[in-house]
């Protein structure tokens, strides 16, 4: 058994908005109770709507931000402040807009020997050229394209520049926000088949943050289902998918569109939408929308409960 | 007599670096009551087909066609003035961003009974009941105190919402929704596509679908029309699409989908879509198609008949089913 790459325990990150002179501010309880670990070479995949939190954890265990409460140690290292400059070389992300998160005034190597220029100050100008080739090949970039811009890719290369440039510094974990959702289909498989086999090869561990059921299926090892900030289920894929526990999960499968056309099939129909993150109900945060609620869930919030497939619901599935 | 006909519609923008073809001589035909999909990766030229029948291209667009028709006007010289009483009436057309599709600086309200006001004879207490009704319809609760909302004032569901009232206000007899749920999350997203199914059905409307989601079309339209690069290459029934794709491009599309997939490495479609200055000759898939040869190369495809979807292939791929039954 090797040990996870990063293990977080209870993370929490709280926003306060609003608020005057007078006025108090409020907060938005933007990720609460975050648990998790994960191994090299493993995906775990975290899936949920818009405003569920996953993109602040993935500011979290980039360290972008502080959280405001829990802990987290990536390879053996504590993730406080005074330790994010040395964790940071282990820690890449790739964002899901390969539009915006590249600079269009910089040359393709220029890109990829950023990172070397400041966290690898003693290599010479030579070593980072050839460090920047090798890698360039790695992800399946022909040698040529290194004078080139940004602007003369199509969205499928660029998204493999924005991978080259997060392996530069050889991380030990890759957090990919929603990778793929900016692609067209048959480049999406493109970068999936890279980032899989770069996976294989490097044993890299993902955080791999998506709101695409069947990418999630494809390739995670591990799931979190988040609602509203907090975790609702978690279980290997194949649990999760094949008998999900809580009826949000339960929905969420039951909402994305299937290719295999069968009319007849019965869609769980979720009414009304995300309440605002400012007044999250008290109790069980899904049970304006459940089906299943009962007072009990309206009053007291149920906790992440099981074994190996944990769920937060007083009635689960099965 | 179909209440839509295009025929070898050819939409061509003048750019600096000369023209480019965005749509190349595509035919669609939508009866009353039908549900089209149009699906296609970006640059197909799908959303630009149904702006140029709207008439909504700017003037660097030379729009072509043999036939276009709507209702049996004919759209192509169709004055400005004449146009817009049919646009926002008959024909309407929902946009993929309902955030930035409405207009900030008015209420919702007041851009429903827009609407209402260019086109139809009704007095001021009138138009407010239809709006309240709309809004009724589209299963937005509260609508009376939602009339008086700013858009950012809504979710992107309720935007969305508002925007398929809007386009509904006067009883149109063909809906286009452009990537009506694109920009939305998956639960909202299966709220929106019932109810433009549920209102298709109850008013009898035809549906145009245009999208990029295989799901979202298996799950809506009814017949389904493939395009690559400008061009159509393939229209079929839903069901037979997704069992027996004829042209190859729509079965490899069909089998990247990670949720066909039956290991991990996902089968792909090398290289991208033609852009303006890498169109091959022949056929414009032959540089990505596995099954090309010289003749792809070289000859424009042909259009295959009806028992091959319509094809434009040299080589459509006649699935082993077909085989057995025929």
């Amino acid at each position: 058994m090797t040990e996870p790459v990063i293990i977080a325990e209870h993370l929490a990150k709280h926003y306060e908005v609003g608020g005057g002179l007078f006025a108090k501010p409020r907060v938005v309880r933007a990720l609460s109770e975050a648990s998790f670990s994960i191994a090299p070479g493993k995906t775990l995949a975290v899936v949920g709507e818009s405003g569920c939190g996953k993109s602040t954890l993935a500011r979290l265990v980039t360290l972008i931000e502080e959280p405001t409460a829990g802990t987290f140690e990536i390879g053996g290292i504590p993730a406080t402040p005074d330790n994010w400059a040395r964790l940071r070389d282990s820690v890449q992300i790739v964002f899901q807009d390969p539009y915006g998160s590249l600079n269009l005034r910089h040359r393709v190597g220029t890109i990829l020997e950023e990172p070397l220029k400041i966290n690898r100050p003693n290599l010479t100008a030579a070593q980072r050229r050839e460090k920047a080739r090798e890698m360039m090949d790695l992800v399946g970039l022909r040698p040529e394209f290194y004078d080139r811009f940004p602007h003369m890719f199509s969205g499928g290369q660029r998204q493999r520049i924005a991978v080259a440039r997060a392996l530069m510094l050889e991380p030990k974990l890759m957090v990919l926000d929603e990778p793929v959702s900016a692609l067209d289909v048959s480049i999406q498989s493109q970068v999936l088949n890279l980032l899989l086999d770069l996976q294989e090869r490097l044993q890299l561990a993902y955080l791999f943050i998506s709101h695409d059921l069947s990418v999630v299926r494809h390739v995670a090892d591990e799931v979190i289902v988040m609602y509203l900030g907090r975790p609702v289920e978690f279980g290997a894929k194949e649990d999760v998918f094949a008998s999900p526990r809580h009826p949000y999960t339960k929905a969420l499968l039951s909402a994305t569109p299937s290719t295999e056309p069968h009319p007849d099939r019965k869609r769980i129909k979720l009414a009304g939408e995300l309440p605002s993150p400012l007044a999250i109900p008290d109790g069980c945060p899904f049970a304006p929308r459940c089906w299943k609620a009962q007072d009990k869930c309206r009053l007291d919030r149920p906790p992440l409960e099981g074994d190996s497939h944990k769920v937060a619901c007083y009635f689960p599935e099965n | 007599m179909p209440l839509l006909e295009i025929r070898n519609l050819t939409v061509e923008f003048t750019t600096a670096a000369g023209p480019f073809r965005a749509v190349d001589g595509v035919d669609a035909t939508v009866d009353q009551g039908d549900v089209l999909a149009i699906v296609g990766e970006s640059g197909s030229g799908k959303s630009v087909s149904m702006l140029a029948m709207m008439g909504l291209l700017p003037w660097t667009a030379t729009i072509t066609a043999d036939r276009m028709s709507f209702d049996g006007r004919d759209l192509r010289n169709l004055g400005a003035r004449e146009r817009r009483k049919v646009i926002g009436r008959d024909m309407a057309m929902i946009f993929q961003e309902p955030m930035s599709s409405l207009n900030p600086c008015f209420t919702v309200g007041f851009q429903i009974k827009e609407a209402l006001r260019q086109h139809l004879d009704l007095s001021r207490a009138e138009r407010h009941t239809r709006a309240l009704e709309l809004l009724d319809l589209v299963g937005i609760p509260d609508p009376e105190t939602r009339l008086k909302a700013f858009p950012h004032q809504l979710s992107g569901g309720m935007s969305q919402r508002v925007m398929i009232a809007m386009a509904l206000s006067c009883n149109p007899r063909l809906l286009i929704a452009d990537e009506p749920t694109t920009a939305l999350d998956v639960t909202i997203q299966a709220q929106i596509l019932d109810l433009l199914s549920d209102l298709q059905r109850d008013t009898g409307m035809a549906l145009i679908l245009i999208t990029h989601d295989m799901g979202v079309v298996a799950e809506t339209a009814q017949r389904v029309q493939v395009q690559y690069a400008g061009q159509k290459v393939e229209e079929q029934p839903v069901r037979s699409l997704f069992q027996s794709p004829h042209h190859p491009y729509t079965a490899a599309l069909l089998s990247a989908l990670p949720e066909r997939a039956t290991e991990r490495r996902l089968p792909t479609i090398p290289g991208v879509v033609p852009g303006q200055f890498d169109r091959p000759q022949g056929c414009l898939f032959s540089p990505r198609c596995a099954f090309a040869d010289d003749t792809c190369r070289k000859v424009d495809p042909p259009v295959q008949g009806e028992d091959m979807g319509f094809a434009r292939c040299h080589y459509p791929i006649a699935t082993p089913a077909k085989e057995a039954t025929s």
